[in-house]
């Protein structure tokens, strides 16, 4: 068994899901002769054929609200979004069709909305996204932001086996991170939604974040005990809905402080809720300003240098988490 | 078709204005919670169009589509339940109108925003595709809403894909206040048909019979594995767009002229003059439309109104496998879509009470 990338992770998820379910079935852009933008489904068509895994026209309305008419029928569609940024074309299909179905009808949709999302490829403002706070927002929908290799492929056969629509959002800068590369386990596994994980222990402070900055949040971790001899605590929240509140209250009562980081911009993100969730919960507890590091309230921007200035990174971190700890 | 199925197809007419009459006197009463929209002079289209389907057939239908409910097998109690907001309705009293459905019973329920259940009847008809089905899907949509990105992305995908689904558009002159002209710039939409190599048929949609031999053509296309058909009923919306619109932009001798066209008017007398209609069966048609939508109102207004500690449920469907809807087995109550698993219970868009025609009629 060799190790295998976070993207190769995905396309394992796919293809395990649709081999061991019939009513699993993949639709997209180029999902099918192509194997997908980022090749997540190379190899699909010859083994699933042209029924199951379907290059559509380039309409999102199109694949979303399809996938949810599927759905109803009793399927598990994938839909998968070329770029996680046109996810806005399809938005509708989303918010008032597949979103509010069970709560008003009683009918599930199990639909997996999937793509490569966030910055740090020279993308641009429209290849570049972190679209996680709309739909956090939204009631009804799943949202859930992989890491790790072995979380990329448990998180997203959980998010098939949901009865509920899972918006699942790819790091495409994770896709092929050589670090990233794992030994996955042999048997079927899952990743349950709605379960955060820490990543390092540590008693003085805490950072919550996801996805990519994950990664990060780590490195700037341990510098942090290096240099300052901190142990700060790292918590990845894997899914933000349903968003695991035990683990969060739990640390931060332990380290009484707490650092929110991530890509996506700050007003009005998930560093919001977390800080207000932590603000309603744990007043007493906190020895320091919440404290959050995102992305200014900006679009995404493409020269590299204004990408750097733009994107957090392990020196903001660093930063923010040394003036929090002096606090 | 045989008289007795004529005679039906005139009831469900009958019984379809007779639910949105009653409907209108509830919202004058101020009874209805929120507003009210009917289709007064769509009854041959919606009700014409369904008559063509059969057993594991699907309909998405719109706000204009009683009829096609009615014929489909929904309730009448489910519907003034949704009116009255009571906490049985299908919806639980969380949503209104005709928002109701059943995929069991082959009925997605539609929401607000017009032509966005076309891409959805589009995964319908995927499904049925994929599992090698002859049942089809009916998706319908006003004038207004072939306006819409979502009305041509679906009209394309099922032409692309060969979807068994005909696409019915009831085209009442007005989107609201806007009026064809300044929605569109061709003269049948069921040109736009062409432009995704879909065959489009116009017809006079109230005429019931045309209505009924276009359709047909569509759904013998369309069932026949040869892809997606489109057929334009031509009407008119001779209320307003809701009760609440007086609808004054409406120039009154354009109302006058159709009203003197209404379907039902139109239907009855075919039906009188070809003698399949006796005063006998009229009476009993009528005895029966007012027993049903009695019946419906009076349940409605005896059934409870939702429990206010139940608003933050529901957010999530539960664990658990779901059936492919329509396969041996799939209403066995082990599957998390078989019951409304938000009360435990049956779904209840579809008629438990017979609102069929009564036996008699048509005996000769
Ligand atoms: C996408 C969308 N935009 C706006 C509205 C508000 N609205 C409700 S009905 C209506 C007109 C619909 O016209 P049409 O599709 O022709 O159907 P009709 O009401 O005439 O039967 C409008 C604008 C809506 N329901 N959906």
């Amino acid at each position: 068994m060799s190790a295998v990338t976070y993207l190769e992770a995905i396309s394992q998820a796919i293809r395990e899901e649709m081999r061991r379910d019939e009513a699993v079935f993949l639709l997209g852009e180029d999902v099918g002769t192509y194997g997908g933008a980022f090749k997540v489904s190379a190899g699909f068509l010859e083994e699933f054929g042209p029924d199951r895994v379907i290059d559509t026209p380039m309409a999102e309305a199109a694949i979303i609200g399809s996938a949810v008419g599927a759905a109803l029928m009793g399927m598990r569609p994938i839909a998968e979004m070329q770029f996680i940024d046109f996810i806005t074309c399809g938005f509708d299909q989303i918010i008032n069709m597949a979103n509010k179905m069970y709560w008003r009808v009683g009918m599930p949709v199990p639909i997996v909305i999937r793509g490569p999302s966030g910055g740090g490829t020279r993308g641009g403002p429209f290849h570049s996204s972190s679209p996680e706070a709309w739909f956090f927002h939204a009631p009804g929908i799943k949202v859930v932001v992989p890491s790790t290799t072995y979380d990329a492929k448990g998180l997203l056969k959980a998010a098939v086996r949901d009865n509920n629509p899972v918006l699942y959002l790819e790091h495409k800068l994770l896709y092929r991170l050589p670090e990233l590369r794992e030994e996955l386990p042999e048997e079927d596994y899952v990743v349950p939604l709605g379960k955060a994980i820490t990543r390092r222990e540590g008693e003085d402070m805490t950072i919550l974040t996801y996805g990519a900055m994950v990664h990060q949040s780590m490195k700037a971790a341990r510098v942090l005990e290096e240099e300052n001899d901190l142990e700060v605590e790292v918590i990845d929240l894997r899914s933000l809905t349903p968003l695991d509140r035990e683990a969060i209250l739990e640390s931060v009562k332990r380290t009484n402080k707490v650092l929110i980081v991530h890509e996506d911009t700050l007003t009005g993100g998930i560093g919001a809720e977390l800080a207000a969730i932590l603000a309603e919960d744990l007043f007493e507890y906190l020895d320091g300003p919440i404290t959050r590091v995102a992305a200014p309230d900006v679009a995404f921007p493409y020269a590299p240098p204004l990408e750097e200035a733009f994107l957090p990174n392990a020196d903001k971190i660093l930063d923010a988490a040394r003036k929090l700890a002096a606090y | 078709m045989s008289p007795k199925t004529l005679l039906e197809i005139y009831y469900f007419m009958r019984l379809t204005r007779a639910m949105e009459d009653r409907t209108r006197t509830l919202f004058l009463q101020g009874r209805v919670v929120g507003g009210v929209y009917t289709a007064q002079g769509h009854e041959a289209t919606t009700v014409g169009a369904a008559t063509m389907l059969r057993d594991g057939d699907c309909i998405v239908p719109q706000h204009r589509d009683l009829g096609m409910h009615l014929v489909r097998g929904s309730s009448p109690r489910a519907v003034m339940c949704q009116w009255l907001a009571r906490g049985n309705s299908p919806t639980l009293g969380r949503d209104g109108q005709m928002h109701i459905g059943d995929m069991h019973h082959g009925i997605v329920p539609m929401i607000s925003m017009l032509g966005e259940s076309l891409p959805v009847a589009c995964g319908v008809a995927l499904t049925m595709k994929m599992r090698k089905r002859s049942t089809i899907v009916m998706a319908s949509c006003g004038d207004g809403a072939t306006n819409t990105g979502a009305f041509h992305e679906a009209l394309n995908f099922a032409s692309v894909q060969k979807l068994p689904i005909v696409f019915v558009i009831e085209n009442n002159g007005y989107a609201y206040s806007t009026p064809n002209s300044k929605q569109f710039a061709i003269q049948n939409l069921s040109d736009r048909a062409l432009a995704y190599g879909i065959p489009g048929e116009t017809v006079d949609g109230n005429d019931v019979l045309a209505v009924i031999e276009a359709v047909g053509r569509a759904v013998e296309h369309v069932r026949g594995g040869k892809g997606p058909a489109v057929v334009e009923c031509k009407t008119f919306r001779v209320r307003g767009h809701s009760e609440a619109d007086k609808a004054n932009y409406v120039p009154r001798e354009l109302r006058e002229e159709w009203l003197a066209k209404d379907p039902i008017k139109r239907f009855e007398a075919y039906l009188t003059t070809e003698n399949i209609l006796s005063e006998a069966d009229r009476a009993n048609i009528e005895a029966r439309v007012k027993d049903v939508v009695n019946d419906a109102v009076t349940f409605a207004e005896q059934s409870p109104a939702p429990d206010p500690a139940t608003v933050a449920d529901y957010a999530f469907a539960p664990d658990g496998p779901i059936a492919i809807v329509g396969e041996p087995g799939a209403e066995d109550p082990r599957y998390v879509n078989a019951l409304d698993t938000r009360t435990g219970k049956p779904f209840t868009t579809m008629a438990a009470t017979t609102i069929k025609l009564p036996e008699e009629v048509g005996r000769r």
